[in-house]
Order: C-alpha cells, then sequence, then structure tokens
C-alpha cells in the first residue's frame, strides 16, 4: 500500500511524476513577471549585460533622485472642537449587527478614528456565542466598495442623472408612483421597526403589498410547517441538545438558516472533555460534498433526487408508516443503521433537510416527529425569522408586474433580475411598471430600474433585527453616511406620509416605547442585544395528514441519468457580495478554489465522461491536475445551458455534478460590469440561477441536468497544494470508541519518536534533543492551540485575519502563480475511501517555532525571536532572498512578489502589469477610499518583503500596555487574536503558556490529543493541535489498518539509519 | 564620541534636575505650591487677573470660611459677593468644582498665594557644557593634527639622515622622490580620503530622512516659553490624550479657547521673537486663533452658526506643521512612555518649556531609541514590599537573579525592549 494516507491531491495521492516536479519549485520562477520582459528568460535575451547595466544605472539615478527630495511637509490637523469620545488613536468599539437578506449575526465594531475597520463577533448574544461568519468579517469592505452609488438618480435614456436633492426625489416619485397599486419587493425583513414602517407605509397606498424574496428559498419548509404545524415559519433548532445529528443535504455548518449560530451549539457537544467524552454523532446524507458533510461522522452518497427518497426510507425505518422505497443497498443499510441511532437516543435526535419541496421537508417533519424531536431539539417556542419568502407570492408578483396589475415596485435589498430562475420574465415585469430601487449599488436590478434611490451601508444604519423571537440585535451607525444615501425605512415614511419622517427618531421612539425608558434603550444600544433570560422549549401539535399524500409524490420522483445540485458557498453565498475580494480570493474549504464557480464532479463521472481514471491512472492525474487549465463542460438544464470548468472532488456522487450560486454577476450590457457591479465581481465565475428551476410551489435547486464535453479549456486558480508539506504526517485522528478505550494510543508513535530522538535517556525534548540552546521566556510565553475536533473549515478565521493584518488581495492570475497573501490558510486533506473520503481540516499558520529553521538562514537577521516565544518578521529590514521561506516546513511564510498595494516610493508601477500579470481587482483595493479598512496599527508591505503570521502582535502589545497600565498581569488573558475571535466554534485559544490558568496552557494540557505538527524536526512550535476524535465505528486514523504496516516501515528505515 | 555623548547627558541630565530644584527653592510652601499648579493654575494667577480673578488679597475680600464654601461648590453660593464674581467672570463660566480639596490643602494654597513674588528671569548660562564638549574635541583634534605634523617631519628628517649616513659609507642611492610624488603616501593619502569620502556618504545616507533641530514656521506663532515655561501649564492640560493614546495630540481648537476666552492681549514678561530674531506680536498672534474659532472678541463670545454646520461660522481646524514625523513602520506609543515608563516629556522633546517655537530636539534615530531602552530602568515588582508595578510579578527568572544578586535592576532591554516587534508590525 503505497498509497499516502492523508492527501491534499490526485497527485499527491499517486506521487506522481507530474506533481512532483510541480512541488519542488515552491517559488514559480518560470512564470515570474520580469522573466517577461521580451518572452524570453533574461538570461537568454541578446544583451542582458548591457540591460543589467541599464537597470543598474537607472535604479542608482532612481534612488538618487528619490533621496535627495525635499522631505514632504506634514500637516497635523486636530479638531475644531474634540468629540468627547474620540481619542486620535484609540479605538473604540460598538454593538451593532450584521444584517444581510435575512442573515442576522450580533457583532462589535471597531472604529478607529471615526472609521470602521473590523468587526468582531459579539460575546453577549447566547445566538452566536460571539462567532461571525466569512461574510460578516468581510463586510467592513463592503462600505468602502467604490461601486457604491452615490446620490439618488433618475433614468435619463439609457443612463442616469442625478437628482439634486431628496426633496426632489421625493416630489418626482410621489407624483409617479400616486394612485397606483404598488409592491415593495424586499428581502426577509426581520426587524420589528421595519415591519411597522413597511405595515404603515402599505396602509397608505390601498392595493399594495410586500413581498419578501429570498434568493435562496427555504419556502419548502416554511409551507411544509404549515402543513403540519399549521405555522408558515420555521422554528428554531437546538443543535446542541442533539446527540444525533441527521442531515439530509443541509449545509448547516456553512449556508444553511443560521451557521454560525448552529456552528457554536454543534461545537458544543464535539469538545472532548475528559477520559470519557460524550460526543454528538452527525451522520450525513447529500450528493456533493459541502461543508458540513466533510465535517460528519460518517457521510453517505445518492443522487439529488433521491433527497425525499431517502427521508421516505428514514421514516419507514424510525416507524413511520410509509412505504420504503427502494435504495441501493449501501444506503439501504446506511438509513437502517441511523434509524438505529435514532431510535437508541429518542428525544435527543434531530433531523435537517436542505431541500426546498415541500413534500419532502413533510416527511422530515414527520421523521422528528417520530424521533421525538419535536419539543426538544425543535423549539416552537422561539421560531426563526431568518427566512420567510414563499416563492408562490414571489411568482404572482411577476405575474402582476407583466400584466399590469401592479403600477410600481419598491425593490430593497434584493437583486431578481440576477438571481431569480425566470429572471427575463422578471425583467420584462420591471420594464413595465416603475420601478424604484432602494438598493445600494448599482446592481443588475437597480439597473433597469426607472428611479434610484441607495440606502445606507448597514455600518451607517439605525436599525435592529430579530433573528428569532424574543432575541433582538440592535443596529447602531459607526460613521455618518459616506455618500449621499438614505434609509430605506426614512424613504417609506416620507412617502407614507408618516408623521415621524426620519427613521432615527422612529427607531428612538419605537425602542424606547418597548423597552420602557431612555435608559433601557442606551442599555440595549450599549449591549447591541435583547434576548429573553431563559429559553423555553416546546413543541407544536403535529398534524400528519398530509404524510401519505407527500411519500406518494416523493415515490413518484424519477431521477435522471445524470442530475446538477445547486449550492452556496461558504465564501459568495447568494451573490449579494460578489464585489468583495476578500470574500473572492477566500479558498472554498472544499475545492480551493477562489475567483469562480465551477463544474464539481467526483471521479467516477471524470471517468466516464473523459475515459481517464485520476485515481489509478498516474498520466491521468497529472493531466488534469498539475495545470490550472481544466477541460470545460456545457451544462444544460430547464432549457439554459451554462460552459464550466470541471473541478474534481471526491466524495460526489457518481450522476451528479455541483454549482455554485452566486458567481457570474453581469450588467445588461456586459461591458458596464467592472463599472457597475464592481471589478472583482467582473468575469469571476458563471450564473447557475437559471438552472434552478419552479416546479409551479417552490423553487428546486436541483434537477436533471445533460452534460456535454467541449473542447475549450479554462483556467482555474486553485490553492490547493501551494504550501506543501512533502508527505510527512501531519494529522492525528482516532475514533471515539478506541480513544475511550486507550486515549494514549493516538499519540503513541509520536511520543516513541520523541523519546528516540532525546538524548541519553533523558526525557527533556525540548533542551536535550538538540544541539542548540535552550532560550528562556521569562515573563509571557505566547502560544496557541487548535481544536481539530471543533474546527468546522468555515473560514471566518481567514478573512478575519486579512482585515486585521492589511493582508493584501492579488488576483485570480497571482493566486495560479501561488502568489496568494493569506497569512493563515486551512489545508484540506481527504483520507480514507477514495470515492467517499473523510475530510480534515487543519488551520495553518507561522507556528512561532522556538528553534526556527527561518530564523537561522536569513542574511540580514530580517526574521528573528523574541523572548515572548514570537518568531518576529521586520518588513524594512527584509531584502526578499526568500531563504526563510524556503526554510519553512510549513510553507507559511509569503512573499510579496508585486507592489499589491502601491507601497513602493514610485508611483504608477503597477500599470505595466495589469492585464497580464496583475488583475484590475488589485487597484480596487488601492483607491482611497478603499484604503480607508485599512489597519493603522499594521505596516503595509511593499514588494520583495517576505510577510507571514505575527500572532497579532499589534493586540498582544495593546494588552500588554493595558496590563500594564492596570499594574495586573492577569488581564492578558484577555488578549484575543483576530481568527480566534471570529471562530463561531472557539476551537482557537491563545494565550500565555507560562501563566498555567490561561486557556491555551489548559488546552496544552490534553496530554492524550495535543500534538505539534512535525514535532520531530525539533523545530518547537508554539501553536499545538488537539486530534481528531471522529464518533465512528468506522476505522480512523492510527485505528486504520495499512497504518500498522507502514509504522513497521518506518522502524525498519529508524534501524537502517541506526 | 559615544563616551563624550554619555557625558554629555549627564551633565544634561543633572542640569536639568538642577533647574528643577532651583524652581521649587521655597521649600516650606511647595505643598501649596504643588496644589496650586495641578488644580488652580490652569485659570488662576496669584497676582494678576488669568481667566479667573488674581488670588492675592483675598483675605480682604470675604470673612474667613468663606472660601471654603466657595472652591467646594462655586455654583451653590448665592450671596451677593459671589454673584458679582460670576457676573464679572461671566466669558469664563462658573469656576470648577473642587470638593476634594481638604481645609488644610485650601490653606496650603493660600499660604503659598500670599507669599509668592513673580519670579525675576535670569539670563543662566545656558549649554555651558556644549562648549566645553567642543573644546575638548578641538583639542584633540589639534593634538592629532600636531603629532601628524611632528611624526611626519620626523620621518622625513630620518630619511635624510639615513641618506646622509648612507652616502658616508658610500651607498649611493637614487635621487629621493619628493614626498608628494612617494607612491606609499599617495596611496595612504588616497586610502585616507576614500574613507573619508565613504565616512561621511554613509553618515549621510544613514541620516536622510532624519529631521533633528527641524522648526517650522507655524500657522500661529505659539510659544511655549510663555505657555508651558512662564505661565507653567501643565503639559498634559493640552496634550491630554499622551496618557492614553499612541499619539500626544495637538490640542482642539476649544481647549485653547478654555483660557484665551478671557486673554485677548499678550502682555507677559518674555520677548516673543523668531528664530531669525524678527519679533513676534503677541496679541496679533492670539487675534489669529480667534479667526480660527470663530470667536468675536470684542462681544466676547462666539459667532453664530448659522450654515448649521455645529461649528461657529467661519470657524475652521488649524493646519499646524507637523515636527515629529516617525517612518510608517515604526509604533510609538506616548502612552507607554508616560503612564508605564514614567518618562518626562523633555527626554525626548528637549527643553521644550524654553522653545519658543518648537523644534525637533532628539534624533529620532533607531539607534537613540536603542539606547534609550538599554539604558533605562523599568518600574520592577519588588516582592519584598510589593513597591513597583504588579504586571512584572510574573517575571520569575528576574525576581529570582534580584533575590540572588545576579542582578541589581531590570531594564527596558532585559524585558524585550530592544526586540524588533516590539515597535515594527
Amino acid at each position: 500500500m503505497n498509497n499516502k494516507k492523508y492527501w491534499q491531491s490526485f497527485g499527491d495521492l499517486n506521487q506522481t511524476e507530474g506533481f512532483e516536479q510541480s512541488t519542488k519549485n515552491e517559488f514559480k520562477e518560470e512564470l515570474l513577471p520580469l522573466a517577461d520582459l521580451d518572452d524570453k528568460g533574461l538570461l537568454d535575451v541578446k544583451a542582458p549585460r548591457r540591460d543589467f547595466l541599464k537597470y543598474l544605472g537607472f535604479s542608482t539615478a532612481a534612488a538618487a533622485v528619490a533621496a535627495s527630495c525635499d522631505m514632504p511637509v506634514r500637516k497635523s490637523v486636530p479638531y475644531l472642537q474634540r468629540p468627547d469620545n474620540i481619542i486620535p488613536g484609540v479605538a473604540n468599539y460598538y454593538a451593532s449587527t450584521y444584517i444581510n437578506g435575512g442573515d442576522v449575526i450580533p457583532v462589535i465594531v471597531k472604529q478607529r478614528d471615526g472609521r470602521p475597520i473590523k468587526i468582531e463577533g459579539n460575546d453577549l448574544s447566547k445566538l452566536t456565542n460571539g462567532g461571525t461568519s466569512a461574510q460578516a468579517q468581510a463586510s467592513v469592505l463592503d462600505l468602502y466598495d467604490t461601486t457604491r452609488l452615490r446620490f439618488p438618480m433618475q433614468k435619463a435614456g439609457a443612463d442616469f442623472k442625478e437628482v439634486t436633492s431628496f426633496d426632489n426625489f421625493d416630489k418626482l416619485v410621489g407624483t409617479a408612483i400616486s394612485g397606483k397599486p404598488v409592491a415593495l419587493l424586499t428581502s426577509t425583513i426581520n426587524s420589528p421597526s421595519t415591519q411597522q414602517v413597511i405595515n404603515e407605509f402599505l396602509a397608505k397606498y390601498p392595493d399594495s403589498r410586500h413581498v419578501q424574496y429570498d434568493a435562496v428559498s427555504y419556502s419548502g419548509m416554511i409551507l411544509a410547517n404549515e402543513a403540519c404545524y399549521g405555522k408558515k415559519v420555521i422554528p428554531s433548532y437546538h443543535f446542541d441538545n442533539a446527540k444525533v445529528i441527521i442531515s439530509l443535504a443541509a449545509d448547516f455548518l456553512g449556508t444553511w438558516l443560521s451557521p454560525v449560530e448552529f456552528s457554536s451549539q454543534y461545537a458544543k457537544n464535539r469538545k472532548v472533555v475528559g477520559n470519557k467524552p460524550a460526543l454528538s454523532k452527525h451522520i450525513q446524507f447529500e450528493s456533493m460534498m459541502s461543508l458540513t458533510g466533510s465535517n460528519a461522522d460518517d457521510r453517505y452518497m445518492h443522487k439529488p433526487s433521491e433527497t425525499g427518497a431517502v427521508a421516505l426510507a428514514l421514516l419507514a425505518a424510525v416507524g413511520g408508516s410509509v412505504i420504503a422505497p427502494s435504495l441501493d443497498a449501501k444506503l439501504t443499510a446506511a438509513i437502517k443503521s441511523t434509524a438505529e441511532v435514532l431510535k437508541a437516543n429518542a428525544g435527543e435526535g434531530l433531523v435537517v433537510c436542505g431541500s426546498n419541496d415541500v413534500n419532502v421537508q413533510v416527511i422530515v417533519n414527520a421523521i422528528n416527529e417520530a424521533i421525538g424531536a419535536n419539543g426538544k431539539t425543535i423549539n416552537w417556542a422561539t421560531t426563526s425569522n431568518y427566512r420567510k419568502g414563499v416563492d408562490a407570492d414571489m411568482n404572482s408578483l411577476v405575474s402582476d408586474m407583466n400584466s399590469g396589475a401592479i403600477g410600481a415596485v419598491i425593490i430593497y435589498g434584493v437583486n431578481p433580475a440576477y438571481s431569480y430562475s425566470d429572471s427575463k420574465k422578471f425583467a420584462d415585469g420591471l420594464n413595465k411598471v416603475i420601478g424604484v430601487s432602494c438598493n445600494g449599488t448599482m446592481d443588475e436590478t437597480t439597473e433597469l430600474c426607472k428611479y434610484i434611490i441607495p440606502s445606507n451601508h448597514w455600518l451607517e444604519s439605525w436599525g435592529d433585527a430579530e433573528p428569532k423571537t424574543g432575541y433582538v440585535s440592535m443596529l447602531q451607525p459607526t460613521i455618518n453616511p459616506l455618500f449621499k444615501t438614505r434609509a430605506f425605512e426614512t424613504t417609506l415614511l416620507k412617502w407614507g406620509a408618516n408623521a415621524i419622517t426620519d427613521y432615527e427618531t422612529y427607531f428612538k421612539n419605537f425602542w424606547t416605547t418597548k423597552l420602557g425608558s431612555s435608559d433601557a434603550f442606551n442599555k440595549a444600544l450599549q449591549d447591541g442585544v435583547v434576548e429573553a433570560a431563559t429559553t423555553t422549549v416546546s413543541g407544536s401539535a403535529f398534524n400528519n395528514s398530509k404524510i401519505a399524500e407527500a411519500a406518494t409524490k416523493i415515490a413518484a420522483i424519477k431521477g435522471g441519468s445524470t442530475e446538477v445540485v445547486l449550492y452556496q458557498k461558504i465564501s459568495m453565498g447568494n451573490g449579494s457580495q460578489a464585489n468583495n475580494p476578500w470574500l473572492q480570493e477566500l479558498p472554498d474549504p472544499i475545492s480551493k478554489v477562489t475567483w469562480d464557480n465551477y463544474a464539481m464532479m467526483g471521479t467516477e463521472m471524470y471517468k466516464t465522461m473523459y475515459g481517464k481514471d485520476v485515481l489509478k491512472d498516474k498520466g491521468a492525474s497529472d493531466a488534469y491536475e498539475v495545470h490550472p487549465e481544466k477541460p470545460v463542460v456545457k451544462i444544460t438544464a430547464n432549457g439554459k445551458s451554462l460552459e464550466l470548468p470541471v473541478l474534481l472532488i471526491p466524495g460526489i456522487q457518481k450522476n451528479t455534478i455541483a454549482v455554485a450560486l452566486g458567481y457570474g454577476r453581469q450588467s445588461a450590457n456586459a461591458a458596464n460590469t467592472a463599472e457597475h457591479i464592481g471589478r472583482a465581481a467582473n468575469g469571476a465565475g458563471k450564473n447557475a440561477y437559471p438552472l434552478a428551476g419552479f416546479d409551479g410551489i417552490t423553487i428546486q435547486y436541483n434537477g436533471d441536468v445533460k452534460i456535454e464535453t467541449t473542447s475549450t479549456l479554462y483556467a482555474l486558480a486553485q490553492t490547493q497544494v501551494h504550501g506543501y508539506t512533502e508527505s510527512r504526517p501531519v494529522i492525528y485522528e482516532t475514533n471515539l470508541k478506541s480513544y475511550i478505550a486507550n486515549p494514549g494510543h493516538m499519540l503513541h508513535e509520536v511520543a516513541q519518536e520523541r523519546l528516540i530522538t532525546t538524548a541519553n535517556g533523558s526525557e527533556d525534548f525540548v533542551k536535550d534533543a538538540t544541539m542548540y540552546p535552550d532560550f528562556e521566556k521569562p515573563g509571557i510565553k505566547w502560544g496557541m492551540a487548535i481544536d481539530l475536533n471543533t474546527c468546522t473549515g468555515c473560514s471566518a478565521c481567514v478573512v478575519a485575519c486579512s482585515a486585521e493584518n492589511n493582508v493584501s488581495v492579488v488576483g485570480k492570475i497571482q493566486v495560479q502563480r501561488a502568489h496568494e497573501m493569506h497569512w493563515l490558510r486551512i489545508d484540506r486533506y481527504f483520507t480514507g475511501d477514495l470515492e467517499n473520503p473523510d475530510v480534515v481540516f487543519q488551520p495553518m499558520l507561522c507556528q512561532h517555532c522556538d528553534n526556527a529553521p527561518c530564523e537561522n538562514v536569513c542574511p540580514v537577521v530580517a526574521t528573528n525571536h523574541s523572548s515572548e516565544g514570537l518568531n518576529q518578521m521586520t518588513y524594512n529590514r527584509c531584502i526578499g532572498t526568500r531563504y526563510c521561506a524556503n526554510n519553512c516546513p510549513y510553507k507559511v511564510r509569503r512573499f510579496n512578489w508585486l507592489d499589491y498595494t502601491g507601497a513602493d516610493s514610485f508611483k504608477d508601477n503597477q500599470k505595466p502589469l495589469l492585464g497580464k500579470d496583475m488583475d484590475e481587482v488589485v487597484m480596487q483595493m488601492n483607491e482611497d477610499l478603499t484604503r480607508m479598512v485599512l489597519n493603522p496599527d499594521v505596516t503595509v508591505r511593499s514588494r520583495g518583503v517576505i510577510e507571514k503570521c505575527s500572532f497579532c502582535v499589534q493586540r498582544l502589545q495593546e494588552s500588554k500596555l493595558d496590563a500594564k497600565k492596570q499594574q495586573d498581569p492577569t488581564l492578558v488573558r484577555n488578549v484575543k487574536t483576530a481568527c480566534m475571535q471570529a471562530c463561531p466554534t472557539s476551537a482557537i485559544s491563545f494565550g500565555n503558556i507560562n501563566d498555567k490558568e490561561s486557556d491555551v496552557a489548559k488546552a496544552r494540557g490534553d496530554k492524550h490529543r495535543n500534538f505539534y505538527v512535525l514535532e520531530q524536526l525539533h523545530v518547537l512550535p508554539n501553536v499545538s493541535y488537539l486530534a481528531k476524535v471522529r464518533n465512528t465505528e468506522r476505522p480512523i486514523g492510527v485505528e486504520e489498518e495499512g497504518h500498522e504496516e507502514k509504522k513497521s516501515e518506518v522502524k525498519k528505515e529508524e534501524k537502517a539509519h541506526v | 564620541m559615544s563616551r563624550f555623548r554619555k557625558i554629555f547627558n549627564k551633565s544634561f541630565v543633572g542640569l536639568l534636575l538642577l533647574t528643577c530644584l532651583s524652581l521649587s527653592h521655597k521649600s516650606f510652601a511647595a505643598d501649596g505650591e504643588a496644589l496650586f499648579k495641578s488644580m488652580c493654575a490652569n485659570c488662576h494667577k496669584p497676582d494678576k487677573d488669568y481667566t479667573g480673578p488674581a488670588l492675592q488679597g483675598w483675605k480682604d475680600r470675604q470673612p474667613d470660611g468663606w472660601i471654603y464654601k466657595w472652591v467646594a461648590a462655586p455654583g451653590a453660593l448665592i450671596d451677593p459677593y459671589a454673584s458679582a464674581l460670576k457676573t464679572k467672570w461671566k466669558a469664563s463660566g462658573i469656576m470648577t468644582a473642587f470638593p476634594q480639596l481638604k481645609k488644610d490643602e485650601i490653606d496650603a494654597i493660600m499660604k503659598y498665594v500670599d507669599e509668592y513674588k513673580p519670579p525675576v528671569v535670569v539670563e543662566g548660562p545656558k549649554n555651558s557644557n556644549d562648549k566645553n564638549t567642543d573644546g575638548n574635541s578641538l583639542l584633540f583634534g589639534v593634538l592629532t593634527l600636531v603629532f601628524a605634523l611632528i611624526a611626519f617631519i620626523l620621518l622625513q628628517v630620518n630619511s635624510n639622515l639615513k641618506k646622509l649616513s648612507d652616502e658616508k659609507i658610500g651607498v649611493y642611492r637614487s635621487e629621493p622622490v619628493p614626498f608628494y610624488k612617494n607612491k606609499t603616501y599617495l596611496m595612504a593619502g588616497v586610502i585616507g580620503l576614500f574613507a573619508l569620502g565613504g565616512y561621511f556618504a554613509i553618515d549621510g545616507a544613514i541620516g536622510l530622512g532624519r529631521m533633528q533641530n527641524y522648526q517650522p514656521v507655524q500657522p500661529i506663532y505659539y510659544s511655549h516659553t510663555v505657555h508651558a515655561g512662564t505661565n507653567q501649564i501643565s503639559c498634559l492640560y493640552c496634550h491630554g490624550t499622551a496618557q492614553d493614546s499612541k499619539h500626544a495630540g495637538i490640542p482642539s481648537v476649544n481647549v485653547c479657547m478654555n483660557c484665551h476666552k478671557s486673554i485677548a492681549k499678550y502682555e507677559g514678561p518674555d520677548k516673543l521673537e523668531r528664530e531669525d530674531g524678527t519679533a513676534v506680536n503677541g496679541t496679533a498672534e492670539i487675534e489669529k486663533l480667534y479667526e480660527y474659532a470663530g470667536w468675536d472678541p470684542i462681544a466676547k463670545e462666539y459667532k453664530a452658526d448659522k450654515n448649521n454646520d455645529g461649528v461657529p461660522d467661519g470657524a475652521k481646524p488649524i493646519q499646524w506643521v507637523k515636527i515629529h514625523n516617525l517612518p510608517d513602520h515604526v509604533y510609538f506609543n506616548h502612552s507607554q512612555h508616560i503612564k508605564v515608563g514614567k518618562q518626562q516629556c523633555q527626554t525626548c522633546h528637549g527643553n521644550i518649556q524654553e522653545m519658543g517655537e518648537v523644534y525637533q530636539f532628539s534624533t529620532l534615530s533607531m539607534g537613540w531609541c536603542i539606547n534609550c531602552h538599554r539604558e533605562s530602568k523599568v518600574d520592577f515588582f519588588n516582592k519584598a514590599d510589593s513597591t513597583g508595578n504588579k504586571f512584572y510579578s510574573i517575571y520569575e527568572k528576574f525576581h529570582n537573579d534580584i533575590k540572588n544578586k545576579k542582578l541589581d535592576s531590570v531594564t527596558v532591554e532585559k524585558i524585550g525592549g530592544t526586540e524588533c516587534q516590539k515597535c515594527h508590525y
């Protein structure tokens, strides 16, 4: 068995020649921009010596000119009257709420000198417990988006012209819509005060209505709940009360309903405590590899059309009076064992389903009823308001717009011209009515409207959100509106001729009345959340009359030979943040691809289509994998077709392809995309919404599909094996049963190795296994521990790190050359069954080795070690030899190949590179407006220097200063790195290891799980990992067969060395 | 050279100490003086009217005991004298209450006020040790030159004598080359020049971007001599954020106006002049401030805010020229140095209370920072008597070393103060 145990790519799995070639040189020199000067290498050009002298002369002259310039005169302009609460240079923190189309995350906004620069989770919230998502972290960049609309506008010919004042605009629109039936088309509104504003507005306009539309619909659940419980809402779920979690294609850790809340609940029962831990069991049935599926203890695959059948079979197996449909043997066995676990844990199980089919959701409700989840893990006392849209409402609105039954449509927070499955019909309808857009950017829908009055960004807004009944989160503005924009609610108050015509007053009155006093209101603003002290969990009466009908309908579903499933990525979601470069460049946790969507398929389908087996045939594996260019397929569904590159990922059902939504944003006139929608969104992927079909009741995100090969190729920017650790073992894992039986076994091998390398039988591995001296860390020694059991791979930390540390966006071309700058990456490893592998995520960042290999090789001592255990990187000393990156076994040092930030002394030196070596989007990050997001406490790095994780040293220094001012060393326990703060599952602990009371010291105390990556190199990392324990019966990690063989091989080798 | 710098630094610090001591020579009233300066001096002067009235002669104005009530709660007093006071000083607003001051403290303050005599300005010998060091190096330089000359002459004499003796014993040598054509001398000269050129080139290159003694002309001639020197206003009254923030902060215009609402004319003892000797009209400079603040000095009130932008019409912030510029990759925190390190402003900014227009006193070079970090001691926690900053109680190793007499004090360098990522990140 020469296959690798944990592998990142097929080449890695089979150790192919092409793969080895491609990873040999971590700096892909042949792609160096300098070598492209005249399409030849520098040494082959006609007169390299003369050119060299020219460059030398030029650079000397340039340096002389630059140096002899006068020092610029800088101004220091104090306030005229300094506001009491602003101290220049000291950050203020305000509680607010991230809202985006029904998504709600209570947050704390870090504001520096009047600019919001960072989003942090609000620890006071019982929903999220301080967690955030990648999208919430990135949303601060949306505030400074250059494509935001800057003033109210009206259509003038093919273009728009500014309306000079709000008053004029109000008059214009007032005249235009008066006497007409008006429709308000918004995203899910879960703000109580906004809902009241809308109700008051509708009362003033007879025959008007409010339609809530969700780009990705949850109508199936809502309608099923109406049928089963008589309530047209979604209940709240308690994953923390569940010992068994069954997910039928619901990506509840990534994108389903309220992933941050669910991740936080989920992690509670995934933490390994003590020697006999009680872990929840998570079983996933799905067609594609979702983030949630990759975290499951057991995972089974089925065709997308079989979701209903699986649900039905499960209902039959847990005792429902339905007939189980026939499924293949593997699935049947899986359902049988799943049902047994569910039955054994009655009242402590939870089944969730991602399908938008009403019938499937009715069956899922029946299962939850049968296993006693209703009133235990499903709470009807508190209902969810995350999604309220019903597809049929939207469908009839579109018909009414086309038929003329509606005179005007006011649009807020939605973009159906892009995201509606029949977007053409919607666009036609919109052209027939008076369209008024309150969206903040010139998106596809806004382009079609006659009047535009941009709304404020959420960071500029007052407001509230009630994601679950009784859980309110407040919004307060953290900056004055940057542009001439106005709150959507104010607009409605004005047009509805309300007594109060500005939302700020309205909102204050609303909550002062509700909470009883203005003190209570101020307290609510300060805390950010108003929540009930206790949560009551109760069920709701179940009506089983619809089950039989649903079962019949599901039994009648016939799947096609090939099917597509549409999904959302944790980065792009439904596409509303498509112009966010941080999100576009965030590698998808599963596919590791940036800047694109693609047709994700399994190896078996690829074999059928192309006749090549990448798992077994090394040549085929190289041919597919070594180059970024991937074959393109043509996908036809619903009579619409799409051409997308193929991306192979194991663990996708063999008849299924998966395509991500949220990409392919495009203006009506494609040439305008960069200007209207943005440079980051321009050209990123294809729009897959048209592949979704409306079945008369709800929109279906899966369906039959025709897939044809084409002769074209398309390059994807995949970060998968950048930063490759050369087959060295970096992951340790076991299953729960073996862990309880023998907790020491998992890391036994590591302990043995430690003993072997330590000299003279000494047990002090740190001091006696090396010839280097041991340096003391007299005061603080910083360290981090990452729990692989609770890390779900959600990547919120990666974006948080970029935001905190001014990490550059490099663009797609540079990512293809392995030049991405992320200080923190999440390595994804496959293991086990090649068709349906297990997945392990491992956040990889600078390990701050106490015996760091990078430090020894730096010729200018630009990287060295601090007395607090930090591996320091001094940018202004670095001359860019990259020896350090070369010598780093973890491959976490990143080199600034180009001037991504405009930090060089010479202006406009990026321009010649644009298009060929550098994407336009890099310039987007350099706009004055966008640069407002930069953290002023962190240097903006220039070209030619190495950079890497600093453990957020600016935060460490700040916390130490605070502790010194207060004369209390325990205050450094409060410090949180950006990644740790963002984590929804608290997988990261950080602190002073010398302090035995710190969280990290406690985490390190778990001797059976705490390991260091590549410890045998004796680099003494300051980051440790807690090994993964899976709650499964299957042999995992050290328990797996074949591993024993390998171990004996290692031993033999060792003996040979001796 | 560094030896001399040390001598210079030490004598400079010594001089500073002397100045401080000489200022506080009236030791028996020191308590009252300190209280007066920290609590009252921002608005009151003992001998003349300021933002508030002159305090000398207070006993004659009201019966005993009135002053305690007034200080504790000026707003609450409504007797005729208090009302008259409030009317007279309307522009300055009602005095801040100091309920925390005890009777004996107020007595001490008033005693100081009564005994106060305006200081006699004496032209002290300035920078006398500067001359000493200059004199020394000049002396050494001259001596070196003299010795070099003597060595050169002796060498010539030696070679001539050798030639003569050689001739005597019959060894004839070719005609000697004059020294200016001698290859050895020429080579030595070239190498010398090269070394000298290299030294100056590198020294110049290191100095690029350093702006010691930078003294730009500011939009308003603001004299620290008048404010911090003669009037003894605490540095933190204006630069208060130095305690809380990385920036010391330049005061906003409303802070200036706290006092200048009632001080419209410059009548101080100090002569105001620029570096080139031109005289400055202090009153005209105060008028410039009124211009920026939007203050009407005749009506003694702010101009109306007709355009509704929250500030008086015509008011605009002052665009001061920034003097102390650090490169972008340097992190410096004022509060760290002032609150934790307990440094005086003068350590880095020089004798600011004697500067008419401010100039950059220190080089602000990295070597300068590092030197100080090597020499300065931290307020290390003393486990025996629990003094010092308790934060440092976690440095177990140093506590043991001190106990075992291996270490007598802990410098900033010891706790990592010279490591790269203390200032660069």
